[in-house]
């Protein structure tokens, strides 16, 4: 005899164990006083040189490490390791971004509590990383001067998602014709109000900008900002 | 493309659903899919049947509600859904509206079992 099908309501949200433990690695970083920022960008937009420049400006103030996600080979690790601040490389191997239980994972034997600041790079994809909560208090979006001024009209999530959006290679504007005010206008048709940063990692163009708008959102965060902290002006330049 | 990670941990929900229901035979899974949840429905329904595979869910459909983007427009006090998203504006008054209500979903509302 067939019996007649009938509807069990469920109501789960198919990432909860990747919310849940989001969530409790935030409580973690809140807890240790930690500030965590995360940044996704396709691949090539200059997120390892970026973060580079960053760790070495923030190294000499406060206490910085990174995480950084790849399919595969510890390159990245290896560049950001000379800035002497601890960093970690997250193989994912075929996995096309990060997780909460990865970064979980690379966190083991850290102690958070000795770090102000903590980066967690993640796997150049503007698609899949949208997805996964990893437990950041402030998640960066970054798109070059040579990837088209339309980048965020074709990946909406990820810059909906996004709380930041930084304009990388600045000092290639002029020869790639970037149209900023056209990128502007992309960024603010997906995501109304979204802070936008110009910055050249590499000339140091708009770094201050950007240590200082980090300073202010680790503040804002009610993390314990030591008195001495404070970003000189030419912290970012060459 | 991690749709294919997504509809594992579908199927081991509805799984696990299933045997606290008495060991029921899970026909359909019922999803409802937000634009902003970085999941693709087409990937995902392709994905669905290789994760089926080789479990107590083999052979069972997923049937996926697609849900529009909701957003509170604060000039017209009301929530408007969006005609697009490439377009965070309200589609009566066309002020910026980055208050999203709904669009984010990826959650299994139901399972059909028998």
């Amino acid at each position: 005899m067939m019996s007649t099908p009938r509807l069990v309501t469920v109501r789960e949200n198919v990432l909860k164990h990747n919310d849940v433990l989001a969530r409790s690695l935030r409580g973690r970083f809140r807890a240790a006083g930690v500030f965590a920022v995360s940044l996704v960008s396709s691949p090539g937009t200059g997120k390892t040189m970026f973060l580079e420049k960053t760790l070495a400006a923030l190294q000499p103030h406060c206490r910085v490490a990174a995480l950084v996600g790849d399919l595969a080979t510890d390159n990245d690790a290896a560049r950001l390791a000379r800035t002497a601040a601890p960093v970690r490389q997250i193989t994912t191997g075929t996995i096309c971004h990060l997780e909460a239980a990865m970064v979980e994972r690379a966190l083991e034997g850290w102690n958070l509590a000795e770090l102000d600041f903590l980066f967690i790079e993640n796997v150049g994809n503007l698609v899949c990383p949208s997805s996964y909560d990893l437990g950041e208090e402030l998640r960066l979006v970054l798109m070059s001067v040579t990837e088209g001024e339309d980048k965020p009209l074709k990946y909406p999530t990820i810059f909906n998602t996004a709380d930041l959006a930084i304009i990388t290679k600045m000092d290639l504007a002029a020869a790639v014709e970037f149209d900023l005010a056209a990128a502007q206008r992309s960024i603010q048709a997906v995501r109304p109000g979204m802070h936008v940063l110009e910055v050249s990692a590499k000339t140091g163009q708009g770094m201050d900008a950007w240590l200082q708008f980090l300073q202010a959102r680790r503040a804002e965060s009610g993390g314990r900002i030591a008195e001495e902290f404070s970003i000189p002006s030419k912290a970012a330049s060459r | 493309m991690h749709e294919l990670s997504i509809a594992v941990s579908m199927v081991e929900m509805a799984a696990e659903e299933a045997a606290r229901h008495g060991g029921v035979r899970v026909k359909a899974i019922h999803l409802k899919l937000g634009p902003l949840s970085g999941v693709v429905k087409e990937a995902l329904l392709f994905s669905y049947d290789v994760a089926c595979e080789g479990t107590p869910l083999a052979g069972s459909r997923l049937v996926v509600e697609e849900m529009p983007v909701v957003v509170y427009c604060n000039v017209c006090r009301a929530e408007r859904p969006l005609a697009s998203i490439q377009y965070f504006c309200c589609p009566i008054c066309d002020t910026a509206t980055p208050e999203v209500r709904c669009g984010k979903e990826l959650e299994v509302v139901a399972l059909e079992i028998e």
